[in-house]
């Protein structure tokens, strides 16, 4: 069962104080590690996930950094990661909540789709009152770069990215987004789903301690719910492979700009 | 199959990749005997360029509270318009903006989304396109299973043709819900007058080769002489020496230009990541065991220090 105690909230602490506490969702994809060579099996059909590391997705890493931080900087509330994805992605949750998150819940499905895996998360988010909803830019796998917007459409929240800075001031959230050749700083009121990307956090390295935690804070599994099928998988296909480098002398460069524009014809 | 295209704007210019847009759009169009719209914000200098591309009609908004802070409006006004040009197919171009049109409009408008797209689709029928997955490392064939579909293109994915259409201007006020405009903007900070890095038909890209910020004029200079956006490897955005908006990589801005200058950069697998959809990739690098020479088409190995300005020098002369 999921713990329903960390519903968000107006608590008394033990100052007798009325306190805030904020509750964080991070979604979290399980991708193969930024130097992975990508290779397919089965007819161009199936990825080939022998010798890979899976590590949790480089802009996800950064949003759940900067939920660690905003949890320490207020000195409460919960952060709890979601994953779609099969049993074989466990360590990567573990390892999240070896960096700082407190509960995990995993859907135990394989992520077909953008479109799935935002369903399984806005059906898991509706019954709970998170006040910010944060997640990557983009899986670096599939690189659809929808599911924070989808996400926050199912809800009917307001979604934001690419999210380069992340300051909570009350029910208020002050972001600097990406533009393109830029940055736009915006506000907007909680609950958000946030796609985020470098600065916003370090990206953490759990402590002995965390990793020792990790192990006993909950993760619960939970089934799958139906979902609309509107993408349907065919095949996978590799690039062609570039053609070897020609070398120019250094003492030449006219040579490379006459290539330029008589043989690759790009000038 | 009637289709609607999205013109993004930058710098009052309906972007490169936004006609690209309108090519691939007016192509499904002709596949199928519907007719293509467009909408736009604003009154950008080049809007006969979208005519000049296929559009036969063209929603033009001119409401000073849209901005590209909030895609509400936006996909509120979309859908309008697609509605009343009975299109079921959006085309739009990729980007950090139409990320969020994309998935706002697909579960409001019940359409089947793909993102990143490369190629047109097999038959309008099948509606099976391909896209580029793994940052370039790879693609994946998917099929459209519904009624309403939304695509966005990648960059330099189409090639630019004229097929001029009448290009009919509709002064368009669409009927906006409560939630649009909540996002409020405070401030925004833009580059102008230079060259848009995920737009550009050229980048040139220094890295940690080049030793430092105070070096960069040789970066800037070739730029300059070559009409070029500049952009960084990740270790010189994360040292701080150029803004992160000029980081290209698997983290960063993906680029897709016709020619790529990698110069002082290594080529890590995460850099090359970012680049590897370019035409053509140049590399000058002092250490000829670097890999980015494995990825480039024309190599240099040597003293960045003394080539760049040689190299920036021919190119004034034959420009």
């Amino acid at each position: 069962m999921i713990n329903q105690a960390c519903g968000s909230g107006i608590f008394v602490n033990f100052a007798g104080n009325l306190e805030y506490t904020m509750n964080i969702l991070v979604c979290i994809t399980s991708v193969p590690d930024t130097t992975s060579k990508i290779s397919f099996s089965d007819n161009n059909t199936k990825f080939v996930s022998a010798g890979i590391t899976y590590i949790i997705g480089p802009y996800d890493d950064y949003a759940l950094a900067r939920a660690v931080e905003l949890k320490e900087a207020k000195g409460s509330g919960n952060i709890t990661v979601i994953h779609v994805g099969e049993a074989d992605s466990e360590p990567v949750i573990r390892k999240a909540l070896a960096i700082g998150a407190d509960d995990a819940v995993r859907v135990n499905a394989a992520a077909t789709d953008g479109f799935f895996v935002a369903e399984q998360i806005a059906a898991y988010a509706r019954s709970k009152n998170f006040d910010l909803i944060l997640m990557g830019r983009e899986s670096i796998d599939y690189n659809s770069g929808i599911v924070h917007g989808l996400v926050g459409e199912l809800m009917g929240i307001p979604s934001i990215s690419p999210v380069m800075k992340l300051e909570i001031n009350g029910n208020e959230a002050i972001m600097d987004k990406e533009i393109e050749g830029g940055k736009e700083t915006l506000s907007a009121p909680l609950p958000l789903v946030l796609g985020c990307q470098e600065p916003i956090a370090e990206w953490k390295i759990p402590s002995m301690r965390g990793i020792m935690s990790a192990r006993t804070k909950p993760l619960v599994v939970i089934d799958p719910v139906t979902h609309s099928k509107l993408i349907e998988f065919e095949k996978f296909e590799l690039p062609a492979p570039r053609t070897t480098c020609k070398m120019v002398s250094e003492t030449n460069v006219e040579e490379l700009v006459n290539l330029l524009k008589s043989e690759a014809k790009v000038i | 199959m009637s289709v609607l295209v999205f013109l993004e704007t930058s710098d009052n210019q309906i972007k490169k990749s936004s006609l690209e847009a309108m090519v691939y759009g007016r192509s499904i169009a002709s596949m199928s005997g519907g007719t293509v719209s467009a909408l736009v914000m604003g009154n950008p200098d080049n809007l006969s360029e979208a005519s000049l591309c296929g559009a036969k009609r063209i929603f033009q908004i001119k409401d000073e509270r849209f901005t590209y802070s909030d895609a509400q409006a936006y996909s509120e006004s979309l859908i309008e318009a697609a509605n009343q040009s009975s299109a079921t197919v959006m085309i739009l171009a990729k980007s950090a903006f139409t990320d969020s049109l994309t998935s706002k409009i697909a579960i409001l408008w019940k359409a089947a989304a793909a993102t990143n797209v490369v190629s047109l689709p097999d038959s309008v029928e099948n509606f099976i396109v391909k896209r580029s997955i793994f940052t370039g490392k790879a693609f994946e064939y998917i099929k459209l299973n519904s009624g309403n579909k939304i695509l966005s293109v990648k960059k330099n994915a189409v090639e630019l043709t004229e097929s001029p259409s009448a290009g009919e201007i509709i002064a368009f006020q669409p009927n906006l819900s409560s939630r649009a405009f909540s996002i409020k903007s405070i401030s925004s900070e833009k580059a102008t007058g230079e060259v848009l890095l995920s737009d550009a038909e050229i980048v040139v890209s220094g890295g940690r080769g080049l030793k430092g910020p105070e070096n960069w004029s040789l970066i800037t200079d070739l730029a300059k002489v070559l009409g070029a956006a500049t952009g960084c490897s990740k270790p010189v955005s994360d040292l701080n020496w150029r803004p992160h908006h000029e980081h290209v990589g698997q983290t960063g801005i993906k680029v897709s230009p016709n020619i790529y200058f990698a110069i002082g950069i290594s080529g890590a697998i995460q850099h090359v990541a970012g680049i590897s959809s370019s035409k053509v990739i140049v590399a000058i690098n002092k250490d000829p065991e670097a890999p980015i020479f494995k990825a480039a088409t024309y190599g240099i190995v040597g003293d960045a220090f003394e080539i760049v300005p040689k190299l920036t020098q021919a190119l004034k002369a034959v420009l």
